[in-house]
């Protein structure tokens, strides 16, 4: 197999938050902790899209090198995840994560930092499988049950796909081919503009001589 | 029966020297995984160490998610 990867599909999302809500009932987040939100680029402009982001398991993730108690691993299936028993709550992964993903949940009346939290695909932690132990730390281990993340299985446009980056790959290429555009959506004009286009400007509205994409 | 006495007392202290000594701290290997070990997702039920079955059920479900192949195109 694979690595497991997520891939959201601009064109489908519409910020529905439903993976959101779905991440944190599956796992039972507490208040203030969000493994999994919404982005929005070129928010109330006519052509804005929207992502869902959260952990992207990294081949080469950022936290794993930083991390100075070295409490993170990746599975064979290429979920990075974390050692709540051994993680400091330092913070260095969240200084180092371009996504933002790592999430501390502030305890006490002067909002101590507690331990780490961030997404783990669903596939738990270094607990025994499917535990109150590793749900009570770490949440749900779908990935044991046969099951995917719940975020994308939730999605309700399969706009968020989760699984087996080369199979994800394929029922994208399969989507663009059907409907005939999407394919050029990510990339660097999506997220900044292109060059000469005014602030706010829709992205599509910009020329699009010499913007890279 | 007093050097007796003396060897076991002397025996027992020596036996339950180490009873009480765990490692206080993490053996440090820069840049390795530091914590427990984690189980394979397939270990436990439904799948009891299939890897192949648990590779196909998830094969299976990733499909689920292509409505081209679940309802038709």
């Amino acid at each position: 197999m694979a690595r497991m990867k997520f891939l959201c599909d601009a064109e489908r999302c519409i910020e529905c938050n439903g993976c959101v809500t779905a991440c944190k009932q599956e796992h039972e987040i507490p208040w203030g902790v969000n493994r999994r939100r919404v982005v929005t680029v070129n928010d109330g402009v006519p052509g804005e899209r929207s992502i869902s982001v959260a952990c992207m398991h990294c081949s080469d993730a950022p936290c794993m090198a930083v991390c100075p108690v070295d409490c993170f691993y990746k599975t064979e299936e290429g979920v990075v995840l974390h050692d709540k028993d051994l993680c400091i709550g330092c913070g260095y992964c969240f200084y180092a994560c371009p996504f933002g993903a790592p999430q501390f949940p502030q305890t006490g009346a002067f909002g101590v930092r507690g331990k780490m939290d961030k997404c783990t695909f669903c596939a738990g932690g270094p607990e025994a499988n499917s535990s109150e132990e590793e749900f009570r730390k770490y949440g749900r281990n779908r990935l044991a049950e046969g099951k995917l993340p719940a975020c994308a299985e939730m999605c309700a446009t399969k706009a968020l796909l989760g699984g087996d980056g080369d199979v994800l790959a394929d029922i994208y290429r399969q989507r663009v081919t059907v409907r005939g555009r999407g394919g050029d959506v990510w990339g660097w004009a999506t997220a900044y503009g292109q060059p000469g286009q005014a602030p706010g400007q829709a992205p599509g509205q910009a020329p699009a001589k010499g913007g890279k994409s | 029966m007093r050097h007796a006495w003396i060897l076991g007392a002397a025996a027992a202290a020596f036996a339950l020297a180490a009873c009480g000594e765990r490692p206080q701290v993490v053996q440090y290997k820069q840049g390795t995984y530091q914590g427990k070990p984690d189980q394979k997702p397939y270990a436990g039920a439904p799948f009891d160490g299939n890897h192949q079955q648990w590779e196909n059920a998830m094969r299976q479900r990733n499909q689920t998610q292509n409505e081209y192949k679940r309802i038709g195109s």
